[in-house]
């Protein structure tokens, strides 16, 4: 636990000293901020297009423009942590491969898993601490709407990111644990996303029995259900496994580590 | 402490390490001693436990490097050929954290890093970061890195690499001062620091150990093989291999080589005697019979570089290549 720990206080250290942290954090926040913005002047518009011909036709208009706001915002948030997570994994294991730390670690009574968990935690961190600038999104969502928007729906927004980024730094930080190159890490976990992404996107529009088994597995799909405001529990347990496999899976790569190693 | 038998490590088909067997006794400063790519690299790595062993066992305090990893990882120190450090880190916060996954009590943690500065020199630099530092304090923090913990063995792969002349006497005193409590194996391609430093030598070679014994003991053992030095006029109607073939026909006469003194008729003659024989007389007895002409003879001692190129400089190297560097 001690080591545990200890290398999350290391990861996280590096983490504010390191220059992509920042740039990774600072194109997240622009693009989200950006999209934002967008979403809440398309839904305006639509609300007061349809205020207008609610006037002239006479039927009331029914756009929930915070609920509208909200949804669509946590769904474009879905594909863009699928483009930032694999800059936040890809050095995990890499940089010490590549700087010899890794001898010191795997020579030090340190559990393969202490450095594996102190590394998943430090990224998550990472993450959550780039995903609280957004909430201000929301906090201006509080201010200028009536009614409020409900709270529910953010909260089980964040849960969703939240879960659906431990997946993605969890899977990254195995790829990042196969090789000693920065490059070919974040690569290869680039392309595994975009695998994912594309099977989300075929799955959706298919109803054969092979469609609705890649609907299911589809992590997109479930992180859906989050931002409808549904908190399943198959999804809960769906992402819980993923997150396991992905720690286990980096376990055992660090593990041999000691016997592969030349 | 140390128990090392049969320890083979192999590459493929290539053996770094083979059929390596050695003890080190507690307290002790083994020197292990090879050219670049002899194995010392991977030994000791066998020994920390980043590689396993292809076959063979290494002890370390009892228990088995691989079998009981965890249990040795806490007792050993190691600075690796390359220092592993965090070049963001400060190099007081670096030995923290080091101090840390090596599991040393929170109470005794800034001491131990103040102690690991102080035995390294480098306490004025505490606060600066890694990447600033020059190759020689990396070197020096690399090695505060493997004292932080106190432990009982440790494992220094190159120690003095990078460091300039008084940085290097400085960290062979640290060295030296570190025994009796600690058991230290330190790697070098550099003679003269093990003869400086180390109780005893490992000298290996192409994965195979080719000498082991005190340094006292090793330079002892190989002065009995002494070399003589002739220089001899060969009269007419005598040559050059009429000479070398005369000296090398003398029992206890190990090999030779003549080289022409130009202009003189003169040749200097080496010869290399075995162990325990003193050709000396009788050399001369001979050389003055068969109507040569003596001018010198005298008999050199080898030193331990020499011994060292002997021992690991393979058959296809001409030996005077060799001792002239």
């Amino acid at each position: 636990m001690r080591g545990l720990v200890a290398i999350y206080r290391k990861e996280m250290g590096h983490y504010f000293v390191s220059p992509i942290a920042y740039l990774v954090a600072g194109v997240f926040l622009v693009l989200t901020g950006f999209f934002f913005y967008q979403f809440v002047a398309i839904f305006m518009e639509r609300a007061s297009e349809a205020a207008m011909q609610s006037m002239r036709y006479g039927r009331a208009p029914e756009i929930d423009v915070p609920g509208m706001v909200i949804r669509n915002f946590f769904g474009l948030l879905g594909t863009v942590i699928l483009f930032v997570a694999p800059m936040l994994t890809m050095g995990s294991y890499t940089e010490e491969k590549k700087r010899g730390t890794m001898e010191l670690l795997m020579t030090s009574p340190l559990r393969e898993l202490d450095i594996v968990l102190g590394k998943f935690f430090a990224t998550l961190s990472l993450f959550a601490l780039m995903l609280l600038p957004t909430a201000l999104y929301q906090v201006v969502l509080f201010v200028f709407s009536e009614p409020r928007p409900p709270w529910r729906l953010i909260l089980a927004g964040y849960a969703g990111v939240l879960l659906l980024g431990a997946v993605l730094i969890a899977l990254g930080g195995f790829l990042s644990s196969l090789t000693e190159n920065q490059i070919v890490a974040s690569m290869t976990t680039f392309g595994l996303f975009l695998i994912l992404w594309v099977i989300d996107i075929s799955a959706r529009g298919s109803s054969s029995a092979m469609g609705e088994v890649l609907q299911y597995v589809s992590i997109l799909r479930h992180y859906d259900d989050f931002t409808r405001g549904v908190i399943d529990t198959s999804s809960l347990v769906f992402y819980a496994s993923l997150i396991v496999l992905g720690l286990f899976l980096t376990q055992r790569s660090v593990d041999a580590l000691r016997w592969r190693r030349a | 402490m140390i128990e090392v038998q049969k320890l083979t490590k192999a590459f493929g088909a290539v053996r770094a390490v083979d059929d390596v067997s050695f003890t080190v006794g507690k307290g002790e400063i083994l020197g292990f001693l090879g050219p670049n790519g002899a194995g010392k690299t991977t030994t000791m790595r066998v020994l920390t436990g980043y590689l396993p062993a292809t076959s063979g066992t290494a002890k370390i305090a009892g228990y088995d490097v691989h079998e009981s990893s965890l249990e040795v990882r806490r007792r050993i120190g190691y600075l690796p050929e390359n220092p592993p450090l965090y070049p963001d880190m400060s190099v007081a916060s670096y030995l923290d954290f080091v101090a840390r996954i090596k599991g040393v009590a929170p109470a005794e943690r800034a001491g131990r890093v103040n102690a690991a500065l102080e035995m390294a020199s480098i306490t004025d630099k505490r606060k600066e970061l890694i990447k600033r530092l020059s190759k020689g304090y990396k070197q020096r923090v690399g090695l505060a890195q493997a004292l932080v913990h106190n432990p009982d063995v440790i494992i220094l792969d190159e120690p003095t690499i990078g460091l300039d002349p008084k940085q290097i006497i400085e960290v062979r005193h640290l060295i030296k001062s570190l025994a009796g409590n600690h058991t230290i194996i330190l790697s070098t391609h550099i003679l003269p620091e093990v003869s400086m430093t180390c109780d005893r030598v490992v000298i290996i070679n192409k994965g195979h150990i080719v000498a082991m014994d005190t340094t006292a003991g090793l330079t002892a053992q190989l002065r009995g093989g002494e070399k003589v030095l002739l220089e001899v006029h060969v009269p007419r109607g005598k040559d050059k291999s009429a000479l070398h073939n005369m000296v090398a026909g003398l029992a206890g006469v190990r090999s030779v080589q003549t080289q022409a003194l130009d202009g003189t008729g003169r040749y200097r003659v080496e010869a290399e005697c075995e162990k325990g024989h003193d050709v000396r007389s009788a050399l001369a007895a001979r050389i003055v019979s068969q109507g040569y002409e003596l001018f010198e003879l005298r008999s050199v001692r080898l030193s331990l570089e020499e011994i060292f190129l002997q021992l690991t400089t393979s058959d296809e190297i001409p030996a005077a290549e060799g001792t002239k560097r």
